[in-house]
């Protein structure tokens, strides 16, 4: 075999294990747009706007857990905390907005103060699991695990297990109104901003696309795709992901460096708590924690190696869009919903397994 | 002429362990101090003391004339120490100009110094000029360190040295794992820095090697400094013997 062939074969096998995640997704929309259609004699389609959105909304919390533990991965730490960190802002976020609305504050101020109290309140835990990680060097597995425990006892002492309700009109429109109304059909169009007053039929033809918490975890996913990718910290990240010695040595300020990576986390798992309040027009202090696994496995999809120094935002991006696409279209199929987690599963072990076998095979053609 | 780099009665304990039990050295301008002894002697240990990643229990080090206080790694660089460890300290996940310019990236600013984004395309060419310079090339320049072999990575290691244009280079078994055409590079970067009037302290189990580039040989022996000899008035024989312990000449 010549040179040539064995560099083509190299570079085809680097290519396919860095776009596989986007074939199978590519693949799963299509498996599921026609076995929908067919299993449902042609009533329900896969490929409609309504499930599209559906999708999107579904990916919010997991995508936003998903991006700061992208981080705290990529530097050879995981966050094991960031489920019931989520509970915890959703609760304070929700019990924050009452009390504020109950004493006749203006309400967007209200939802602003509320909103700012529940993502503080998640920053909070995320700074400890930081510091004590950096500077006692204790494994971020164990310390967040401890952490996971502390935010869900006192999320429930907070909310006494209830869910924390009474909330204004405006916390349900930040979780569920939109940028874009359609209305399809000979009457219909498209509406920015505002939802246009229509009853009825029409109503029920009324789309919402890019409901607010979508546009919020989209430009919170651009601005941590550019923070990653071309900034001096996110390179920091993947130095002391690779070899946190050598990032030391080079004068990097590790220990600051990880703190704020846990801190990160916590804020985007916040951020999750507040927005599932106002989709749910209520505080759950259980809000975060079924989806914690969920997002460690969009991550793990995502080609992030969990000893540190690889990964990307769009490779988690895809893993959290393909667990929302199975799982929804599972749903579809009426399949029974238990199989998801198997899918799911599998799915997982076999990225980590397209990542070996890549490593295996190249180390293999340049042993020669 | 006055000492570049002076350590005086260095100690450095670790538990009830004295790995470099009262060392002094002098380097000067232009010089290649030779750093030899057995394994476990407290080489690495004692340039480590130098270099701010560990800190010593008593003694003092002079550098270019001051009292030198490297409470961290980056101090020592920013003095004009660099090191080249014998555990490398280089990021496999991370490119060559990544590795090059680690913790001293050069970042281009938007919106009035707001935004900082990385200038990959200044790092990559003041790296491949390093590397020309160094008579250094590499087929595979965008690979990550990790795909590079053994003699590849040091020259990394000593390129991004020479990059940050260093007072005094540290090597610390700098041709172990080489290949013989591997290991004649490094050798001649040696003496590329003395002819630059850049001083070298090389430690090295290869005793031909410390012969073929240093004035000075310096031999430690279970912590403590047992010889120092000017390289041409003496042999691998002799220096061998106070290695082992046989010679000492604080006795
Ligand atoms: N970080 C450390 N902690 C404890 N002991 C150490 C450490 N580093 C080195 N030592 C011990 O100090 C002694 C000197 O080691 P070292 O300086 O690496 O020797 P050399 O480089 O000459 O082989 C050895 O006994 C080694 O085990
Ligand atoms: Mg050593």
């Amino acid at each position: 075999m010549g040179d040539g062939t064995v560099a083509r074969q190299k570079q085809l096998i680097l290519v396919f294990s860095r776009v596989w995640a986007w074939v199978f997704l590519a693949g799963l929309i299509a498996f599921f747009a026609t076995s929908v259609n067919i299993q449902s004699r042609g009533g329900v389609n896969f490929l409609t706007i309504r499930n599209s959105q559906n999708i999107l909304m579904a990916i919010v919390p997991v995508l936003l857990m998903g991006l700061g533990q992208t981080f705290v991965v990529i530097a050879a730490g995981i966050d094991l905390s960031v489920g019931w960190v989520m509970g915890l802002s959703s609760v304070v976020s929700a019990m924050v907005i009452v009390a504020l609305t109950d004493r006749g504050t203006y309400e967007p101020l209200a939802i602003v103060i509320g909103c700012l109290a529940g993502v503080v309140a998640a920053i909070i835990p995320g700074l400890i699991n930081g510091v004590i990680i950096a500077t006692l060097r204790i494994p971020s597995f164990i310390v967040t695990l401890g952490m996971s425990f502390i935010a869900r006892g006192v999320a429930f002492l907070l909310s006494g297990g209830n869910v924390v309700g009474g909330q204004p009109q405006g916390v349900r429109d930040l979780g569920n109104e939109a940028l874009l109304y359609l209305i399809s059909g000979s009457h219909g169009g498209l509406y920015f901003l505002r939802p246009p007053a229509v009853t009825g039929e029409a109503l029920r033809q009324l789309d919402r696309i890019l409901q607010w918490p979508v546009v919020i975890t989209f430009v919170l996913l651009l601005i941590m795709l550019f923070v990653l990718h071309k900034t001096q910290f996110g390179r920091h990240v993947y130095a002391i992901g690779g070899n946190r010695e050598a990032a030391l040595r080079a004068g990097i300020p590790v220990d600051r460096h990880i703190i704020v990576l846990y801190a990160l986390s916590a804020a985007t798992a916040g951020i999750a708590g507040v927005l599932s309040t106002a989709r749910f027009s209520g505080g759950s202090s259980i809000a975060g924690d079924p989806l914690l696994l969920s997002s460690i496995a969009a991550v793990i999809i995502g080609g992030v190696s969990m000893f540190g120094g690889e990964g990307s935002v769009s490779g988690t991006l895809i893993g959290a869009l393909i667990i929302a696409v199975m799982t929804t279209g599972l749903v579809m199929l009426n399949v029974q919903p238990f199989w998801q987690y198997i899918v799911v599963g599998i799915v997982v072990i076999l990225a980590v397994l397209i990542d070996q076998a890549r490593d295996l095979i190249i180390g293999r053609m340049e042993a020669g | 002429m006055e000492p570049m780099l002076s350590v005086r009665n260095l100690v450095k304990r670790f538990g009830g362990l004295t790995a470099v039990n009262h060392v002094s050295l002098d380097v000067y301008p232009g010089e290649a101090v030779g750093l030899v002894g057995d394994n476990a002697a407290g080489k690495s240990t004692l340039i480590k003391c130098i270099s701010g990643v560990y800190q010593a229990d008593e003694g003092e080090i002079f550098f270019r004339g001051e009292r030198a206080h490297f409470a961290r790694p980056i101090d020592a660089r920013r003095a004009g120490i660099e090191t080249i460890y014998q555990d490398l300290a280089l990021a496999g996940n991370l490119g060559i100009s990544a590795n090059i310019f680690m913790g001293r990236e050069v970042k281009r600013k938007y919106l009035g110094g707001m935004v900082h984004t990385l200038d990959e395309t200044f790092m990559n060419e003041a790296s491949r000029k390093v590397l020309d310079t160094l008579n250094i090339h590499f087929a595979n320049f965008g690979e990550k360190i990790e795909k590079l072999s053994g003699g590849q990575r040091q020259a990394v290691a000593i390129a991004r040295a020479v990059y940050w244009q260093a007072k005094l280079m540290i090597m610390d078994e700098p041709t172990n794992n080489l290949g013989v055409v591997e290991q004649h590079k490094v050798l001649d970067l040696i003496g590329k820095l003395r002819e630059e009037q850049v001083p070298v302290i090389l430690i090295s189990h290869t005793l031909p090697d410390v012969f073929a580039v240093t004035n000075r040989i310096v031999v430690m022996h279970r912590g403590r400094r047992v010889a120092e000899k000017r390289t041409s008035e003496t042999n691998s024989h002799e220096i061998v013997q106070y290695m082992v312990g046989a010679l000492d000449d604080t006795r």
